[in-house]
């Protein structure tokens, strides 16, 4: 079969890692604020692909849902109430572009021969095969681990520091959660149109 | 097999350091308060690769498992905070400077 020839796993991560990393080198080198824009939604929707790759399939439902479908359509709104001519495309001097390009380069060199430093990171998971999709179903596991039940984790050896199966996200989740209402209504309250000084000098 | 070697946790932390780099670069680089928005989310969405990556259990079979997931949904959460604070700041900016690029913003120089 030539179906079966091909690694297909292997190719499907070739294909989104290209496109993750080829749609983040056109934003970087890209001067128009537009579109980088643009590149940046093709390079998080790619890296989506990524994530569905590894078998987190609802991060990657969240990372399309929240990045892609929120967050990048908020900074597109922030560059149309910005788009004035002369900010649209906005030249960065060469100096800079050699400053930063030999300082992120090395620092990429350090990374990459980090990431294939250690040997337990180098080869894969050998009895990934056996892995049936069923087991990979996250989505109820973080439910559950958010309302601070660990359901993964039932058979593990108990902490006498953690109640049994407590050891889970909510403390953290409600922290998250409150934290963004607090930074939301304050985003809205700091963005907001503000009044005119009236005469009085009162500043409504 | 056609393809490169069995994907590992080292080629996913390739793609998350390129992205890293990227980000850092274009936080460096840009002289548009959205552009320098716009490389912090890459390097957010780098780590977060990261994350993935040592969670899954395809990729290792010792791994972080379920919390590497739970991190990366923070980290995701956190990311659209920041983002909404970060566009207030810069419209707040535009507003009273009637400019975006941040190299006027040197009120605050010595």
């Amino acid at each position: 079969m030539l179906l079966a020839a091909f690694d297909w796993h292997s190719l499907f991560f070739m294909f989104f890692a290209l496109l993750t990393c080829g749609f983040a080198v056109a934003m970087l080198f890209s001067d128009n604020v537009v579109h980088m824009a643009f590149y940046l939604i093709l390079s998080l929707g790619a890296s989506a692909g990524l994530f569905f790759l590894a078998g987190a399939e609802f991060v990657g439902a969240m990372q399309l849902m929240i990045y892609v479908g929120g967050t990048l359509v908020l900074l597109i709104f922030g560059v149309m109430l910005t788009a004035q001519s002369r900010f649209i495309s906005m030249k960065t001097r060469s100096g800079e572009w050699v400053m930063a390009l030999v300082l992120g380069g090395s620092l990429l060199f350090l990374l990459l021969t980090a990431a294939f430093r250690v040997e337990d990171w180098r080869d894969g998971n050998p009895n990934a095969a056996d892995i049936g999709i069923a087991e990979s179903k996250t989505t109820t596991q973080i439910g559950m681990g958010f309302t601070g039940v660990r359901v993964d984790r039932l058979d593990a050896p108990e902490d006498s520091t953690l109640v049994p199966g407590m050891s889970g996200y909510l403390l953290p989740f409600v922290i998250v959660s409150v934290h963004l209402l607090v930074v939301l209504v304050g985003a809205a309250y700091m963005a907001r149109t503000k009044r005119r000084a009236t005469s009085t000098g009162a500043a409504a | 097999m056609i393809g490169i070697s069995p994907v590992s946790v080292s080629h996913y932390l390739v793609v998350g350091a390129v992205l890293f780099v990227v980000g850092a670069i274009c936080m460096a680089t840009k002289r548009n308060a959205l552009g320098v928005l716009m490389g912090v989310e890459l390097v957010l969405n780098g780590a977060n690769l990261n994350f993935i990556a040592f969670g899954s259990k395809y990729l290792r079979a010792e791994s972080l498992g379920l919390d590497g997931q739970l991190i990366a949904l923070f980290v995701i959460v956190l990311a659209a905070a920041e983002a909404a604070v970060a566009l207030a700041i810069a419209l707040n900016f535009y507003n009273n400077h009637a400019t975006i690029d941040v190299d006027q913003a040197s009120e605050l120089k010595g």
